[in-house]
């Protein structure tokens, strides 16, 4: 292997130092602000509109987005912008207007927290303890997939690369809480515009532009026995899951990615959440996600269309372009940070280099804040300590940030040596926030629901998505992993994907179903004043808060889906 | 209080622009150019980055001066 695919130059390391100290210097500067667990864990509620919208969408940036769209984006073409424009804006617009009203004015602190309130303690205790979980290992698979990476294409040593990011985030979150995280965050949301928009300009320019572009995609589509335009539409071919190289049909699409999939993780996935429930106001809390939509539909351009031209550049051997080979065929995954060192010069290499590492930073750093939240108040405040002094707890949530911060590059080290148990672990987080979203559909919209029910519910649906699993397998794959390991196959599905779109619709439709049979047959368990600010139904309308139009959530919602029908128009 | 987040973005794109620019300006004509298609992009780029670090310093110190009453 190359040891040094890129070389970055003196000034490259001077701007890689410089955000580095700027990271820690804000970690340092909030330090003063931390006074208790509010102050720590939820910014005590203090930060305003843009910041969190930015944060909110930042949070999820991390690793798979900005490598991983990269190269979806060059074995699918556009169609991989459905990820960001059925599967994320829609249930973003519905978080901002229908259920952040219940998040924020129930005054929970965390995701599981509003569970409990809402139904029963079982039923926090299982959503608490799935996602500390997740949380840890995510950011053991953000941390690990940096170093490869670094490895790879600086020859950076895995350890050093690994510890030296690991402590920086550790530093600065111990330091400064959620506002640091949110604060970096948002500072990363620039560095990936600023780092990457020249590389997007430059190699777009190179190939000489969107209509060359267009028409090289044709002879790539071709080759796979695809129609002319699969590379470039995303609308057109999704009739029969034999006509796109993703081998879904628009039904699985839609209802799987459009519905289960986006609903589940961005109305419900805390790590995003935690950071809209750290706005200064309601008004702001439900702009957060509406903000962060504006961005959200522009980022195909900036995340996949790289990954567009790269596979047009591969193909006519442009320029020299070439990726390294992993297993005898390209390793996508490796894309923008290729494309960075064959486009820019030292300057702005430099700056490309620390968003990328910003990225994933971040990703870890997000789920590292979600992590010590949900351990020191809905595990160790509930179950193991309660009743301790607000000292107590924000003490715990610095050790906590210790602790998930070790077992992340615990679990970093194990992914080194077991990349397929990763490859299970990333399938199951797939599908692990469906039923949930089924959950909190009835939980805010549907008063009877109980407890019993929305427990059952989740467990049984998350057990009908591994039976699902189990009983199914994509085409041309080996019984196990991927799939049919309980012995019988009901069905095969086209491709991997199809097979996760339909996991999470069985999932979802399963916790549906229990849920309401089990609530209907149990007696709910809270008095409706319990139930006011938690329910729709018994919840006043919240007051018109005097804001100008622009930042009323209506308008922004709305305009935000007439921006993103245009861009499906257009890019049909 | 928090401090305004605008501050430290401000500074921190001000000061990677300057040094793009600056660094661009002692390249001109460079063949480390000849990858981004002959385009000084340190330069090109830098001036946008220092400009947009310009612009939240210059909203940052803004919201900092005391607002005569009776404003919003």
């Amino acid at each position: 292997m190359n040891p040094s695919f890129i070389k970055l130059g003196s000034i490259d390391y001077v701007i890689l130092i410089i955000y580095f100290l700027f990271v820690l210097g804000i970690g340092w500067a909030l330090k003063r602000q931390m006074k208790g667990s509010a102050d720590f864990f939820s910014s005590a509620r203090s930060i305003p509109g843009w910041v969190t919208g930015l944060a909110f969408l930042s949070a999820n940036l991390g690793a798979q987005e900005v490598v991983g769209m990269a190269a979806s984006g060059a074995k699918y073409g556009i169609m991989q912008s459905h990820f960001y424009w059925i599967g994320a804006i829609p249930a973003m617009v519905f978080l901002g207007l229908f259920m952040m009203p219940f998040y924020y004015g129930s005054k929970a602190r965390s995701v599981p927290e509003y569970l409990r309130m809402r139904f029963d303690e079982k039923t926090r205790g299982f959503n608490a303890l799935s996602f500390a979980f997740m949380t840890v290992l995510s950011s053991g698979i953000s941390l690990y997939a940096m170093a490869k990476l670094l490895e790879i294409l600086l020859g950076w040593n895995f350890d050093l690369s690994m510890a030296i990011s690991a402590v920086i985030v550790l530093i600065y979150i111990v330091l400064g809480g959620l506002t640091s995280a949110i604060y970096n965050e948002v500072l990363q949301f620039f560095m990936i515009i600023f780092g990457f928009a020249p590389l997007v300009w430059i190699a777009l320019r190179d190939i000489g532009g969107w209509g060359v572009l267009k028409q090289k995609l044709v002879a790539v589509a071709v080759d796979q026995h695809f129609a002319p335009g699969t590379w470039t539409e995303s609308w057109r071919h999704v009739g029969s899951p034999a006509d796109n190289p993703m081998g879904v049909e628009w039904f699985g699409l839609a209802m799987g990615l459009g519905f289960v999939l986006s609903f589940g993780y961005w109305c419900t996935d805390f790590l995003v959440i935690q950071r809209a429930m750290a706005a200064n106001s309601m008004g702001a809390a439900r702009r957060t996600p509406l903000i962060a939509a504006f961005p959200k539909m522009l980022f195909p351009f900036l995340v996949i269309l790289p990954g567009m031209i790269a596979v047009a550049l591969l193909r006519d051997h442009h320029g020299g372009f070439a990726l390294p080979l992993e297993g005898g065929s390209p390793n996508w995954n490796l894309v923008i940070p290729v494309m960075l060192g064959h486009y820019l010069p030292s300057g702005l290499l430099g700056l490309g280099f620390t968003a990328l590492m910003a990225a994933f930073m971040s990703g870890m750093a997000g789920n590292v804040t979600a992590f010590n939240t949900v351990w020191t108040y809905d595990i160790y405040q509930s179950y193991i300590a309660p009743g301790k002094s607000d000292r107590h707890y924000l003490a715990m949530g610095r050790a906590a940030t210790i602790v998930g911060v070790l077992v992340s590059v615990l679990a970093a080290y194990y992914f080194r040596r077991n990349t397929n148990i990763m490859d299970l672990l990333q399938l199951v987080f797939a599908f692990v926030n469906a039923p949930l979203f089924a959950t909190f559909l009835l939980g805010m919209f549907w008063r009877r629901s109980t407890g019993h029910g929305a427990f059952w519910g989740l467990v049984l649906g998350t057990l009908l998505a591994v039976i699902h699993h189990g009983l199914t397998i994509p085409e041309h794959a080996a019984v196990g992993q991927a799939g049919g390991w309980l012995g019988a196959t009901i069905h095969t599905y086209p491709s991997p994907m199809a097979q996760n779109f339909w996991t999470a619709i069985v999932a979802w439709t399963g916790c549906m179903i229990i849920t309401i049979v089990i609530s209907l047959c149990t007696a709910q368990n809270k008095t409706d004043q319990e139930l006011t600010g938690l329910v729709y139904s018994l919840t006043p309308k919240p007051k018109e808060e005097i804001e100008p139009w622009y930042q009323k959530p209506v308008i922004l919602g709305a305009v935000v889906l007439a921006a993103t029908v245009a861009l499906n128009f257009i890019f049909a | 209080m928090n401090f305004d987040l605008r501050l430290p973005i401000g500074l921190i794109f001000s000061l990677f622009g300057a040094i793009l620019t600056g660094y661009g300006l002692m390249t001109r004509g460079s063949a480390i150019y000849n990858p981004s298609l002959g385009i000084n992009v340190n330069l090109r780029w830098g001036a946008v980055v220092l400009l947009f670090g310009a612009w939240m310093l210059w909203m940052a110190l803004r919201a900092r001066k005391p607002r005569p009453p009776g404003t919003a």
